[in-house]
């Protein structure tokens, strides 16, 4: 072959590569590298979506990480959440993912109720809860109540508001079930019998057998439990807004974060600032905080060997 | 049961007491299952009893409804604006579902096949978007929408970008293709297949059961979206969803949660009657990654 064919036929091959990623070469133009500049841009920008653009400096970042009231107590929140609602996920996934490995009789329908509270929209399973956990007439509350429990305020107490949105999370753990579920019958047969023949117990074989070979999966749970955690805002915004009662047109505005802040997000604050109170730049500067915080998460995903980015050939 | 000691004579005590551990594992097994069962039903038990209340015994504590109100189904359904928020939706859920396979299978395919200079940085690039909350960029977003092309009050900011490609479901493609051997690929160009023909004839066939996945989780995620439609549509509530209509619903009827959970029920009905007819395909999917849904 000559090198002008050789050369021609790279060419071509370079223009069928182009051809083929087009659609996504422009998306990630126009729909990710155009509006994260301008995020940076208008983070030094007083801007209210009405008068044109001013430089203003790094008033808008002090203004957030000094004065905005709501910026601490999300993060506050945002670690709450990690350390105990991934936590428990996790946790849960993984004990319902065993459950269901050993699980005789019926097991696919074990499994299907399982994995159906994670398919429910978020806004109805929402609503669905704060109406089964609302202290006055919620059918917890009044189970609760029957066995002479003490009856928590739920989604109407700040004390609760966080633990309530943990049951929901919990309620949805299918998806996790489901890759547990995966990872569980991957490990290899051979090990638990040679395990069994040196007459390892059941807690021994989990802790030596089962666990190490699903590790890598439940680092991945846990890291795309943080991420998913970064972005959580539909359920806590809802909880908040349909327990406090003040929903839809009537004139008053949503404050997020009902009970006092406890459900506060840093996604919610990048709504709150920028269509609440039109202060765009500020709105830009939490959205880059979010920004950094989810990308840092999603590096150590990718490091990981074997991980996300496997070669392909 | 088949576990019965009986119907084994001549078992050694050492056998009999094995079989009498597996049926107390077995036992317990299934006790737990039925306990997690029920943590993960009775919500829905819950919802649907609640649904069937009339409005008096709504407000009380009672778990079961005393007379049983179909007519709440009907209620909602004739509310003003369900019947849009359900259009709306379907739109958003079936257009934007097809814009993205359509958009996302030839890149996922050139990630997933082509040697290219600049490949893992593509790929890096596609797990950024993927993980990116939409937060982030959705000031920037909303102002192109809004003010340069005036398409704010709609459902398109949120349609359109679906054209050009997804990076969830490149992402789920491009696993998927991966599993497909190249020899079959050769075997067509050898044949003189172009690389199109060979994607159209040879690949997306294979690839079915990764499409299905992915057009299921995509038409789920805008079955979902509270927030883009929240951004968008709000200001006019032709365009609302029925994600974002719920909420609505409930600030209009204060204190009927019978109302509230008869449209809660009607929002999760059609999602989990998909996920039945297509449960194989949705499975394998939230193995493949695992990452949205």
């Amino acid at each position: 072959m000559t090198v002008r064919t050789l050369r021609a036929k790279r060419t071509r091959g370079a223009l069928r590569t182009v051809a083929f990623l087009s659609p996504w070469l422009v998306g990630s133009g126009v729909f990710f590298a155009y509006p994260l500049v301008s995020a940076v841009y208008f983070s030094f920008m007083d801007y209210d979506g009405f008068r044109a653009p001013v430089f203003n400096g790094l008033e808008n970042w002090r203004y957030v990480l000094a004065d905005y009231p709501a910026f601490w107590p999300s993060m506050a929140n945002t670690l709450w959440l990690v350390a105990v609602m991934v936590t428990c996920r996790v946790v849960f996934g993984l004990g319902v993912g065993l459950l269901v490995t050993r699980i005789k009789t019926g097991a696919g329908v074990f499994r299907t109720l399982f994995y159906l509270p994670c398919l429910a929209p978020p806004v109805a399973a929402t609503l669905g809860f704060v109406f089964l956990l609302n202290p006055g007439t919620g059918p917890v509350n009044a189970i609760l109540a029957d066995l002479g429990l003490p009856a928590p305020g739920w989604f109407n107490d700040p004390a609760w508001s966080k633990p309530a949105l943990t049951v929901l999370a919990v309620w949805g753990v299918g998806d996790l079930m489901v890759i547990f579920m995966a990872a569980l019958l991957d490990v290899p047969k051979e090990q638990y019998e040679a395990a069994e023949l040196d007459g390892a117990s059941a807690r021994q074989r989990f802790r030596h057998v089962t666990l190490p070979n699903i590790s890598p999966i439940v680092l991945f749970a846990v890291v795309t439990g943080v991420i998913q955690t970064m972005q959580y805002y539909t359920q806590p915004l809802v909880a908040g807004k349909v327990a406090s009662g003040v929903i839809g047109n009537s004139g008053q505005q949503f404050e997020p974060g009902y009970p006092e802040k406890s459900t506060l997000t840093l996604p919610q604050l990048v709504h709150n600032l920028g269509f609440q109170r039109f202060d765009y730049g500020s709105a830009c500067v939490v959205a880059l905080v979010l920004f950094a915080l989810s990308m840092a998460f999603t590096a150590l995903l990718m490091r990981r060997r074997g991980g996300l980015l496997q070669a392909g050939d | 049961m088949t576990y019965a000691p009986r119907a084994l004579p001549k078992a050694t005590p050492a056998a009999r007491t094995a079989r009498r551990g597996a049926v107390l594992h077995w036992i317990a097994v299934h006790a737990l299952g039925v306990a997690a069962a029920l943590f993960f039903v009775l919500p829905f038990v819950f919802l649907l009893l609640t649904s069937l209340m009339s409005d008096q015994q709504a407000l009380t504590r009672d778990l079961t409804p005393d007379t049983w109100e179909w007519g709440n189904y009907a209620r909602v359904w004739n509310t003003p604006g369900f019947l849009t928020w359900w259009r709306n939706t379907l739109l958003y859920a079936g257009l934007g579902t097809l814009l993205t396979v359509l958009s996302s299978v030839p890149v996922a395919y050139a990630l997933a096949k082509f040697r290219f200079r600049g490949r893992r940085l593509a790929l890096m690039l596609v797990v950024s978007m993927m993980m990116l909350p939409p937060q982030v960029v959705i000031i920037p977003m909303y102002l192109f929408w809004a003010k340069q092309l005036d398409l704010s009050g709609s459902l398109w900011p949120l349609i359109v970008p679906m054209a050009f490609g997804d990076a969830f479901s490149v992402f789920l493609l491009r696993q998927f293709l991966l599993t497909i051997p190249g020899e079959y690929l050769d075997a067509a160009r050898v044949d003189g297949c172009g690389e199109l023909r060979t994607l159209l004839r040879v690949v997306l066939p294979m690839a079915r059961p990764g499409i299905a996945a992915v057009a299921l989780f995509q038409f789920f995620y805008a079955w979902n979206d509270y927030f883009g439609p929240q951004i968008y549509a709000s200001e006019n509530p032709a365009a609302w969803t029925l994600s974002y209509g719920l909420e609505s619903f409930k600030g209009a009827h204060h204190t009927d949660w019978n109302l509230t959970m008869a449209a809660t029920v009607l929002v999760m009905a059609p999602v989990i009657l998909v996920f039945f007819l297509a449960q194989r395909a949705f499975v394998e999917g939230v193995t493949l990654t695992g990452v949205k849904g």
